[in-house]
């Protein structure tokens, strides 16, 4: 066919049907750069953006404070299971103060036990004044004397051997490993972080479906387009391709701003909780909640939040597209 | 070029709207296709755009049976046909330079081999001060000739055009005819779907009718 010739030359031999009408000369240059397939500025993209932001800020926020309860959770019970405590009970008979100065001993000479303090008579009396009173006079009451023993960090110490050389030597004594307050503190700390995941699962679902059909929705603004490329004859990979890299960068700004921003939100709060350390507030939130630190695993998860927003949105667009080129083919 | 025998379509479950079409399309032939609305045309036009498959017969496409050809396959044999849609479906975010190049853009060409020939053509349809404009701001004939040479632009062996007269006065159709029968003249076969019966007798063509579904040939 005569298409093979160079369109200049057939051009030239042709009569020009808009001679007459055309008086303005031909610009020489087209645009330099060139527009992007799918328009980047539209008003479905930008909201779109601003969906991926929330929703990944509201995961990120999830996200960060299950990292917070995970992390205050196992600093309790850290805390509760490197101490256990030996009572020595007044009994008829038997000096109290040579049967606290052995129990201190013989747990001293353990193995695994990095400090041991005893408590003298008059702090033992102050852990009863909020029940008693101040004032009495103690020599009169048998109230019995603690012996703190903090543990080294590592593999726990014998209890068992500790707990029957204490019976052996000072019958009065009692060793208490606080295995029951520690087993309540573990389930209570699974069931709190149980029921974060839970939530955290919940939110990442819930995000990654509005921001799935935030996704279709600008992707409908765009069917125009989709139908446009696939008539002058662009295969569906090209078309795919082209809405797929648009809306990971869509996807990857929003997750970004979201994710970014609850960082942010994460160093204040940190920064704040450092400032008021040493106040009572502080203390109190810092008792409850650790240092309100969520740690490179926190960050980490957050980052992962950012990709996995992008994906998604990528992911979902090609979809829609994939669906629409379907309908018109 | 292109040969249908014992086409039928039917859309789901309802009557056929094409009925045992059986008819060729030669290289470089100039065509009108017409019939009262209803007819089937576009349904016709969409079957040779290979946007549609026939529910019963054979299509063959530049030696290709169409029936065999993958989604890719079909693209690629797309290429070789232009199409000019009434509504024109230009990209609003483009200029009218960068939609006249996007079949061009869209085979993965180098913008620098193309640059030239795409100016050229817009010159030769009139366009040459319209370069940079965006189709909102064109009238609806400098967006009609906007269509149709994105269109031929890939060079195409075949033009289709779907009612091009059908949004511009009698002079702007009688122009727009003769632009189609200059691109004929280069090696392009033209087929043409219009209601319009004074265009066609403008011009001394083979016209296809179709009625109740049926293909009439009139050489």
């Amino acid at each position: 066919m005569s298409t093979s010739e160079p369109l200049d030359r057939r051009v030239e031999s042709l009569a020009e049907p808009w001679d007459e009408l055309e008086a303005t000369p031909l610009r020489s240059q087209g645009p330099q750069v060139a527009t992007a397939i799918v328009p980047q500025n539209s008003i479905a993209g930008r909201s779109l953006t601003a969906v991926v932001a929330i929703m990944t800020f509201l995961a990120a926020l999830t996200a960060g404070a299950v990292m917070m309860v995970m992390s205050a959770a196992s600093d309790w019970r850290a805390d509760v299971g490197r101490e256990v405590t030996i009572q020595v009970r007044p009994m008829t008979g038997r000096d109290m103060e040579a049967d606290v100065r052995k129990a201190t001993e013989i747990a001293r000479a353990a193995p695994g036990i990095a400090d041991v303090r005893a408590y003298t008579k008059e702090e033992s009396a102050r852990l009863v004044e909020p029940w008693l009173g101040n004032g009495l006079p103690l020599d009169e009451l048998p109230i019995p004397r603690m012996i703190v023993v903090k543990l080294w960090n590592g593999p726990p110490p014998d209890f068992a051997a500790l707990r029957k050389t204490l019976a052996g030597q000072v019958p009065s004594a009692g060793l208490d490993d606080h295995r029951r307050w520690i087993d309540r503190m573990r389930t209570m700390a699974g069931t709190a972080v149980a029921g974060g995941v839970t939530i955290l699962l919940m939110v990442l679902l819930v995000t990654i479906l509005s921001v799935t059909f935030a996704t279709r929705g600008a992707m409908a603004a765009n069917r125009p387009i989709v139908e446009v490329l696939h008539y002058v004859g662009a295969t569906d990979g090209f078309v795919a391709s082209q809405f797929q890299r648009h809306f990971l960068k869509l996807g990857f700004r929003g997750g970004l701003i979201g994710g970014a921003v609850a960082i942010a939100l994460f160093g204040v709060l940190q920064a704040a909780n450092s400032w008021l350390t040493g106040t009572a507030g502080g203390d109190e939130a810092e008792a409850l909640f650790g240092t309100f630190s969520i740690g490179f695993t926190g960050y980490l998860a957050i980052l992962g939040q950012i990709v996995l927003m992008a994906l998604v949105t990528a992911l979902a667009s090609r979809q829609t597209v994939r669906r629409t080129l379907k309908t018109i083919d | 070029m292109i040969l249908f025998e014992n086409v039928g379509l039917r859309y789901g479950i309802g009557a056929e709207v094409l009925r045992d079409l059986t008819f060729r399309i030669d290289g470089q032939s100039f065509q009108f296709l017409t019939g009262p609305s209803g007819a089937g045309k576009t349904s016709l036009l969409r079957l040779l755009f290979l946007s549609l498959r026939p529910t019963r017969g054979l299509i063959t496409m530049f030696d290709h049976d169409t029936a065999t050809l993958s989604k890719d396959g079909r693209a690629t044999l797309r290429r070789r046909i232009g199409i000019v849609f009434q509504d024109f479906r230009l990209l609003d975010h483009m200029t009218t330079y960068e939609n006249v190049a996007l079949p061009l853009r869209v085979l993965g060409k180098d913008e620098d081999t193309y640059r030239a020939e795409v100016v050229e053509l817009l010159q030769w349809v009139g366009l040459g001060n319209r370069i940079d404009a965006l189709p909102p701001i064109l009238s609806g004939g400098e967006k009609q000739r906007a269509a149709i040479a994105r269109a031929v632009i890939a060079r195409p062996q075949l033009l289709l055009a779907d009612e091009p007269t059908g949004n511009v006065d009698p002079n702007l159709g009688q122009r727009l005819l003769r632009l189609f029968i200059e691109l004929n003249k280069t090696g392009t076969a033209i087929l043409i779907a219009t209601h319009d019966i004074a265009l066609m007798d403008e011009y001394d063509a083979r016209r296809l009718v179709l009625h109740e579904g049926r293909l009439h040939v009139y050489e």
